[in-house]
């Protein structure tokens, strides 16, 4: 069955089981490998990826419930890596195995754009769903921290906006 | 061959640029080498410097998140003088004619790499002297480097790398040209940015999972829930019919499903209906592994040490306490579950595998198409974790024994969750009877302990002590005069392997929170105890002291209280002080202050991850990571079971890394055993509790 959707800023349509996960669309079907498969039951945040600018689970979302919806993934948070979580984990050095961190620079992105200075406290909840294995913790709250300043410069430079 | 002798030297050129290669001893001979004092060196360097002065790294430790991709590069970059900015990466193809044994395990990544790479290095280095004082007809003495290019001091001369890499490849490589002295680094000690950093925001970093090849298909295998169980027999009609799927194919393993995508392939494995042997392991379920393990712990041991005479020693003591401390086998559970891909043909096989066993992976992929090893080419993805699991390569026979019955076609093997989870090779379940006494003045004169447990690795046989098994315990550094300690191998035929910082993770536990009961038992600070049985151990000391310093031992915040535990692995030193609060029941990790001496210093900033990771990983496996078995079979199957920390929970976690003039230690696996025992310690601080058992579980706690 045909299902079109909006992607990372494109028309996308695709010719699969209606049932199909978004994940496994998006990584087999499409090619972006971005988002990753780590649970498969919405337990680990690692295929998070944004929908109509909400962080959704994509292992546990039929692609058929997308349809005429605009999906987000890590890919098209910038065309140049320089969306500003993005910007905040090169300077923080975040990553380790790097597997999760999709997820949360999605999850992060999210955040910000619903509360541009987030706490701890803040972090902690939007992100408690998000596992990392390395423990990139505290990182992960720096870099957040971080992206909120460079933000804050860019909507004040007359260049933010970004999702 | 003997030294630090490079006598033989590979030109390979690729493309536009130059390849300055060196070929070094097989890792045998310098391991033996380095035994004997005369020199280490290892064989995994290859620098390739193009006429544009790019200059390619290739790297020979996998990437599995410990920052072998930075901290290589920067042993490499430094010694050639090379700009950083020039630096790129590659990682290296097996090949054990020149990198020997090819694996990362052990956190040997920079211990094994330390001389070699930077010999490599300033080898490369002295070559590029070389050539510029023979086109300047100048003294190479007088000649010097400086980020990429030969100068001359006297007339102001400047050549770049990329400029002579040619004609450097045409002269003599040195025996062992000079190193730097370590006052000189350029690169080494700081805090180089992760070259890894960039394509692991942005979604292009290859993981083993990402590899897409043409004309790819997609597999999952049924396999027996039971451990060492076999198929009986399938009926794969329902299966066939489901939409995508293309192929059933019996494997040793189980019942592949092939399809053409991976979703299809697991709605595939759905519809499979598949008969077991269950085999003999599917009369144990976690109760009868205990009672097992406990009887065990009454029979006679292999011995591991044995110093003065302990029996007589508690025998004789004013006071004297025993104990039972339990761990339960664990899941590694890295966040990128098992996977490979490849592609077999008659002649030849490809396989794309995110593994710590390089080596190992290539000549089991030789073994099971019958092709000899040069015909396989194993490419090296980063792994989304590894902790251990991925010296397995149990998942790499699977895809290429799918792969050899697609002939020709490219094959990806997915694990699921459920897959990884229930069919892990797990950090072994243990069971340990302590007894110790203290003498008349309260300070511990005798330590025993009975370990029951089964191997790590299939170790043991014979009689054998498998000191994996006891390590942590049997390695203490306290000096108590009486101590014995022994094993016996009580297996029940659940698969093991190693876990991150493998004996360590369960032994420093029961061994730390062990000596805590003694120093209460004699009426004795922790701290205090630990210092007084310390004076052999003076790096240990140190960062003990550095940890209880920096956390203001004894000094805790109103309703805080601390515990403390140190370790000494992987050539590594590590103490760590956990600051908690029970309220009404219920515990708070308010602080961690973890100080460590590795040695020489590489990448501050990566000790520092290594660290906090290592700490966030055990306290998983403190708070609650237990994988319970019924009737063989695994009763976890993904995160909501088997849970694992979370960003809620991580407390704040200083590092204090005490630098020493030592050979560089290993990171990865330094902070992992001292967390749990430092949290328990802090749990009876504060509650007069003793946690004996790990997880230790908030029901356990309040």
């Amino acid at each position: 069955m045909a299902i079109t959707f909006t992607l990372n800023g494109g028309a996308q349509t695709v010719d699969v089981n209606p049932q199909t996960p978004l994940l496994w669309v998006l990584r087999d079907t499409i090619g972006l490998t971005g988002t990753k498969f780590g649970c498969g039951m919405a337990l680990c945040g690692a295929c998070t990826v944004h929908l109509n600018g909400n962080p959704i689970r994509s292992c546990s979302t039929p692609v058929s419930s997308v349809a005429g919806k605009t999906i987000t993934t890590v890919e098209g948070l910038s065309a140049d890596t320089t969306h500003p979580v993005q910007q905040a984990w090169i300077e923080e050095d975040v990553p380790q195995c790097g597997y999760c961190q999709s997820g949360q620079l999605m999850a992060a992105a999210s955040l910000l754009a619903k509360k541009p200075q987030p706490t701890d406290a803040d972090i902690d909840e939007a992100l408690r769903g998000n596992i990392c294995r390395c423990g990139t913790y505290t990182q992960i709250r720096k870099a957040i921290h971080r992206a909120a300043e460079i933000k804050a410069a860019e909507i004040k430079a007359g260049k933010g906006g970004r999702a | 061959m003997s030294g630090l002798q490079l006598n033989r030297r590979d030109l390979l050129r690729s493309g536009a640029g130059l390849m300055l290669g060196f070929f070094l001893p097989d890792s045998r001979d310098l391991l033996a080498q380095q035994a004997r004092g005369q020199g280490p060196i290892h064989p995994n360097a290859y620098i390739r410097i193009a006429s544009d002065d790019s200059v390619t790294l290739i790297i020979t430790k996998a990437e599995m998140g410990q920052g072998t991709m930075t901290s290589l590069s920067q042993l490499l970059a430094d010694e050639l003088d090379c700009d950083w900015k020039n630096v790129k990466t590659e990682f290296a193809p097996v090949n054990p004619a020149l990198y020997g044994n090819q694996g990362v395990y052990g956190s040997q990544s920079i211990r094994t790499t330390w001389f070699p790479l930077r010999q490599a290095g300033a080898n490369a280095r002295a070559m590029l002297l070389e050539t510029a004082a023979q086109q300047w007809k100048a003294d190479k003495t007088a000649l010097r480097t400086d980020a990429g290019f030969v100068v001359n001091p006297a007339t102001g001369a400047k050549l770049s790398y990329g400029s002579l890499a040619e004609a450097a490849s045409k002269v003599a490589v040195p025996a062992a040209a000079p190193l730097k002295n370590p006052k000189d680094f350029r690169y080494i000690g700081k805090s180089m940015k992760r070259l890894d950093t960039k394509s692991k925001v942005n979604g292009t970093a290859k993981f083993g999972l990402d590899t897409r090849l043409p004309g790819m298909v997609y597999a999952v295998i049924a396999r027996c829930p039971v451990f060492g169980g076999k198929v009986a027999s399938f009926d794969d009609s329902k299966a066939k019919a489901v939409p995508g799927v293309k192929k059933i194919i019996q494997v040793p393993s189980g019942v592949a499903v092939v399809a053409e995508n991976t979703w299809a392939a697991m709605q595939g494995r759905n519809a499979l209906l598949v008969k077991y042997d269950e085999g003999p392991v599917a009369q144990y379920s976690s109760a009868d592994i205990r009672k097992m393990f406990a009887e065990y712990a009454e029979k006679p041991g292999a011995v591991a040490k044995k110093a003065g005479d302990a029996d007589k020693a508690l025998a004789s003591a004013a006071k004297k306490i025993e104990a039972v401390y339990e761990a339960p086998y664990l899941s590694h559970a890295p966040m990128e579950p098992m996977n490979c891909t490849a592609v077999v043909n008659s002649d030849s096989c490809e396989i794309w595998a995110p593994t710590q066993m390089q080596s190992g992976g290539r000549s089991t992929a030789a073994q099971i198409t019958g092709l000899p090893a040069d015909s396989v080419k194993l490419h090296s993805t980063f792994m989304g974790g590894g902790f251990g699991r991925r010296g397995g390569t149990d998942y790499i026979s699977e895809a290429v024994e799918v792969a050899k019955a697609m002939a020709g076609t490219p094959v990806k093997l997915t694990w699921t969750r459920e897959d990884d989870m229930q069919h892990d090779l797990y950090r072994p379940a243990s069971y340990v009877k302590f007894a110790g006494a203290v003498d008349a003045q309260g300070w511990p004169v005798a330590l025993t302990a009975k370990v029951a447990c089964p191997s790590f690795f299939g170790g043991g046989r014979g009689g054998a002590v498998d000191s994996t098994a006891v390590e942590g315990i049997h390695t203490l550094e306290y000096t108590i005069p009486n101590v014995f300690v022994d094993w016996r191998k009580a297996d029940p035929g659940i698969p093991t392997t190693f876990w991150r910082a493998v004996g360590y993770t369960q032994n420093t536990f029961f061994a730390e929170c062990f000596l805590d009961e003694l120093a209460a038992l004699g009426g004795k600070d922790p701290l205090e105890v630990r210092r007084r049985l310390l004076g052999n151990s003076p790096r240990l000391m140190a960062v003990m002291n550095k940890a209880a310093e920096s956390a203001g031992w004894g000094k805790a915040p109103a309703g805080h209280h601390q515990g403390i535990a140190v370790v000494n692995n992987i050539g590594s030193y590590t103490a760590i002080v956990a600051e908690v609060s029970v309220t009404k029941g219920a515990m708070k990790l308010h602080r961690v202050v973890c100080a460590v001496d590795c040695g020489h210093i590489v990448n501050p900033a990566i000790i520092q991850q290594q660290i906090e990771s290592g700490i966030v990983y055990g306290l998983s496996a403190a708070l609650k990571g237990a994988i319970t078995i019924n009737k063989g079979r695994v009763e976890q199957g993904n995160f909501d079971r088997y849970d694992v920390t979370r960003i809620n929970e991580v407390p704040k976690i200083d590092v204090h890394i005490v630098e020493t003039d030592n050979n560089p230690g290993g990171i990865g696996e330094a902070s992992g055993p001292a967390i749990a025992p430092a949290v328990a310690n802090a749990i009876f601080a504060a509650t007069g509790k003793r946690l004996r058992k790990m997880p230790m579980k908030p029901e356990d706690i309040a």
